[in-house]
């Protein structure tokens, strides 16, 4: 029973999170999305065959990497297990979470099903909770056309504070935009103000307390809302992880281990 | 069949009962989840939170489990899930 | 700053978060997903018009067929008997070409050695022991594999898997397990250790175990042209092709029974626990990308299948070379172990040629065959007969085979443990020794207690 999460812990991932892996790459960007939404064609259209598969650390979840080169910088692309939502309910959403959390990329894609926007939304919404950074990109609108649905995408951005990328990366329509916008993104040329949830007034209260000293722990490493919100819902995951990142802070510190991380 | 005890019992109109009970080809709207832990959070996760829209669409050959169109997606729920799930129906 | 401090820190506002949320009163989790979920109602509601219905509601059309109750079933054995039937009818050709020129290059290869004066064993060795072994995996192993994974990555593609898991979990759920393990099993008709990959979209880590420990019951590509083989002699005479289809698919039918019953004692007893929830998204259907898929998977299944020949084959040739070739009191090595298995042998209604064959086939379990014909004619190196009547004369003219031998092998080439490939891939998933020590030894007990029962009651009968 739970021999896999078992023998293969959780204390695995994070070592191995740190942007360092990837420094042969200019920027670092995660792509994200729920199942089924076209995410591996978008892959596959902006790497080619310049990808390879393995497993997350310690995990039995495919993890993809590729590579595209777009005005002379390298982009690193990281495909994230499909997920519904950041819950970390399965395994698949933990990967996903973590990363986003943890492997702080320069760029978020989070590649949306044109014909199921309200489902998808959902991610994208606790996507924008962790890093502001993001691109949305609305794919498969080929078949929202078929099917009669009409998207406005000034509207979505503004009602995310984001930008919007339509596409249909089956036939490579939209993928230079998405790729444009991505690089504005992670060199800082475009800059985003994401929209984020707020929730009822208890818990805001409660956030309101305890980032202002989340913020002074771990400085601006995490997103100091989003820990304050997991700390609240006692998730022992997260726990874990700023613990382990804080005790290394603290070895450091004291001049007692030379790891450096963030 | 199965219909929860209730003390709107007078007005048929609107009863609650449970997801598996529903009908196919009829629509409700989610009450509350039951069931608790990893389950009730996974079915949070697919966006069965109160007031969802849920509309029976088909059921496997073999009779169970049963799909549901929750939000835009299929979604396929056996039995013992799907019992955990209560509804508010309009009836017919 | 004192070593800890930050860690204390984070112990003090753990602390004040409890406070905050004595007891989870706030069911932040609940109450978040729901707020979170209503924003996204209300953006969507902004952002997206529908223009009335689509014309025509395929994803509804096609259900209707597919998952329908009279349908559902036959429509998904129909469309699994087509694959087979590609795979099988599709594989022999380039099998064949790809022998012949594997071979053909076997022939060169001993040429340049003699041209070199090179000493026998050497050319034993290398070229009929390693490389051999190695051309007969490549020649068996990667046409069907190339053909049998695009047509599923198709049905992938396409969004029809999960239908399958739709239609079966029923079943499934009965042995206490998911209804994706159908999956897993589908995958297994082609290579087992993608199977036990495949195990991964199971959530629940009991659930994936049991799929992963009870995948070796559906027969993989390897095995297939072995029972194929035996399915013939059995009705050599007096069916045709016809009866050895039946046989078969009975063989393939008793080995969903089995991984259904070792599922359900499992999940009884050594993984026990409650079915997980069950949560399966039915996608919509699309149109899949034929061209990409088809040049993507048969690119990835050729590296596949010359990984493991040169990893797990060519090593396999050299022992078995040299069990074949080293004698000792001019009777090889191979031939002193089958005479001392024999007796065990017996008793599961085999010889112990075939238990040999079988021990020394773990690594890949396309070469059992071959083996045991080597061994059979005591020639030193695999080969295959060109005929099902060469075959029936060297098993049942020279070796007295009764059906009896050819019901048994099949049932322990179906049931006995999955091969090195597989067992390496179980360890690699799972991490456990023990796990894969399980994967190995439940199908050995369940081979081995099916083929004595078998053997026994046949003989007490008299039937053979």
């Amino acid at each position: 029973m739970g021999l896999i999460n078992q023998s293969c812990g959780i204390g695995a991932i994070k070592e191995n999170f740190g942007k360092s892996q990837f420094s042969n790459a200019d920027h670092v960007i995660a792509l994200a999305g729920n199942p089924n939404t076209g995410k591996s064609t978008v892959f596959n259209a902006l790497t080619g065959l310049n990808q390879h598969t393995g497993n997350w650390p310690g995990k039995t979840v495919l993890r993809a990497e590729g590579r595209y080169i777009h005005q002379g910088l390298i982009f690193k692309l990281i495909d994230l297990p499909g997920a519904y939502s950041l819950m970390a309910n399965s395994m698949e959403e933990q990967v996903a979470r973590d990363y986003l959390c943890f492997g702080r990329p320069d760029a978020t894609v989070v590649v949306l099903d044109a014909t199921c926007m309200e489902r998808n939304l959902n991610l994208v919404l606790q996507v924008l909770e962790i890093t502001s950074r993001v691109v949305i990109c609305v794919n498969l609108v080929d078949e929202a056309e078929r099917k009669k649905i009409q998207i406005d995408y000034h509207a979505l951005a503004a009602e995310l504070g984001v930008p919007v990328v339509p596409t249909a990366a089956r036939d490579g329509v939209g993928l230079d935009k998405l790729v444009e916008t991505v690089s504005g993104i992670a060199t800082g040329r475009i800059e985003t103000k994401p929209n984020v949830v707020r929730y009822k007034e208890e818990i805001e209260v409660a956030v309101r307390k305890l980032e202002p000293k989340i913020k002074k722990l771990i400085g601006e490493a995490f997103n100091a809302r989003w820990v304050a919100l997991r700390l609240l819902d006692k998730d022992q995951t997260v726990i874990a992880a700023v613990e382990q990142w804080l005790t290394r802070k603290d070895g450091v510190l004291t001049g007692m281990e030379g790891v450096v991380l963030a | 069949m199965c219909v929860m005890e209730n003390s709107q019992d007078d007005y048929p109109a609107n009863k609650i009962i449970r997801l598996w009970d529903l009908p196919l080809g009829k629509s409700a709207t989610v009450n509350s989840i039951q069931a608790e832990g990893i389950t009730r959070r996974r079915m949070l996760d697919l966006g069965m939170v109160p007031g969802t829209i849920v509309e029976a669409i088909r059921v496997s050959p073999a009779g169970d489990p049963k799909a549901y169109r929750v939000r835009g997606a299929v979604i396929a729920f056996r039995k013992e899930e799907a019992h955990k799930i209560l509804i508010n129906f309009k009836g017919e | 700053m004192s070593r800890g401090s930050l860690s204390t820190g984070l112990n003090e506002l753990l602390k004040e978060a409890n406070q905050l949320n004595p007891g989870g009163s706030l069911r932040l989790n609940d109450s978040m997903v729901s707020t979170i979920y209503s924003r996204a109602e209300e953006i969507a509601g902004r952002v997206v018009t529908r223009e009335g219905k689509p014309n025509i509601d395929w994803d509804k059309k096609l259900d209707d067929i597919l998952t329908s109750r009279f349908f559902g079933f036959p429509s998904m054995l129909l469309l699994l008997a087509v694959i087979f039937w590609i795979t099988v009818a599709g594989a022999n050709v380039p099998s064949k070409i790809l022998a012949t020129g594997l071979f053909w290059g076997q022939e060169r290869l001993t040429e340049l050695l003699y041209w070199l004066h090179a000493p026998a064993w050497v050319n034993g060795f290398f070229v009929e022991g390693i490389y051999r072994c190695l051309a007969w995996v490549v020649s068996v192993m990667l046409p069907p594999m190339a053909i049998f994974f695009p047509c599923f990555t198709l049905l992938e593609d396409m969004g029809y898997l999960p239908r399958i898991a739709f239609n079966l979990d029923n079943l499934f759920k009965k042995a206490g397990t998911h209804g994706k393990q159908s999956l897993t099993m589908s995958m297994g008709f082609g290579c087992n250790a993608a199977g036990v990959i495949a195990c991964r979209i199971i959530e629940s880590p009991r659930e994936r175990l049991i799929a992963m420990l009870t995948n070796n019951f559906v027969p993989c590509n390897g095995r297939f042209p072995t029972l194929i083989a035996l399915a013939g002699l059995l009705v050599m005479g007096v069916a045709t092709s016809f009866g050895a289809t039946i046989i078969v698919v009975g063989i393939v039918l008793f080995g969903i029974v089995t991984t259904l019953a070792v599922s359900w004692v499992l999940s009884k007893t050594l993984l026990k626990g409650v079915p997980s929830s069950f949560t399966l998204e039915l996608p919509p259907y699309r149109k899949p990308q034929i061209g990409r898929i088809i040049t993507r998977s048969i690119f990835d299944r050729t590296l596949f299948v010359l990984r493991r020949a040169v990893c797990v084959a060519a090593p396999a040739g050299a022992v078995i070379w040299l069990l074949a070739n080293i004698n000792i009191g001019g009777v090889s090595i191979l031939a002193h172990a089958a005479n001392w298995l024999d007796p065990f042998g017996q008793m599961l209604g085999m010889d112990g040629y075939i238990i040999m064959a079988f021990l020394l086939g773990l690594p890949a379990n396309e070469i059992v065959m071959p083996i045991l014909i080597m061994s059979y004619m005591a020639t030193g190196s695999m080969i295959e007969l060109d005929s099902l009547e060469a075959l029936h004369r060297l098993f049942v003219g020279e070796h007295g085979w009764t059906w009896l031998t050819a019901v048994c092998m099949m049932l322990f080439s179906l049931l006995h443990y999955p091969c090195g490939t597989t067992l390496w891939t179980i360890f690699k998933e799972s991490c456990s020794f023990k796990w894969t020590a399980l994967a190995a030894l439940i199908p050995l007990g369940v081979a081995i207690t099916v083929c004595f029962v078998v053997a026994q009651t046949v003989r007490l009968l008299g039937w053979a």
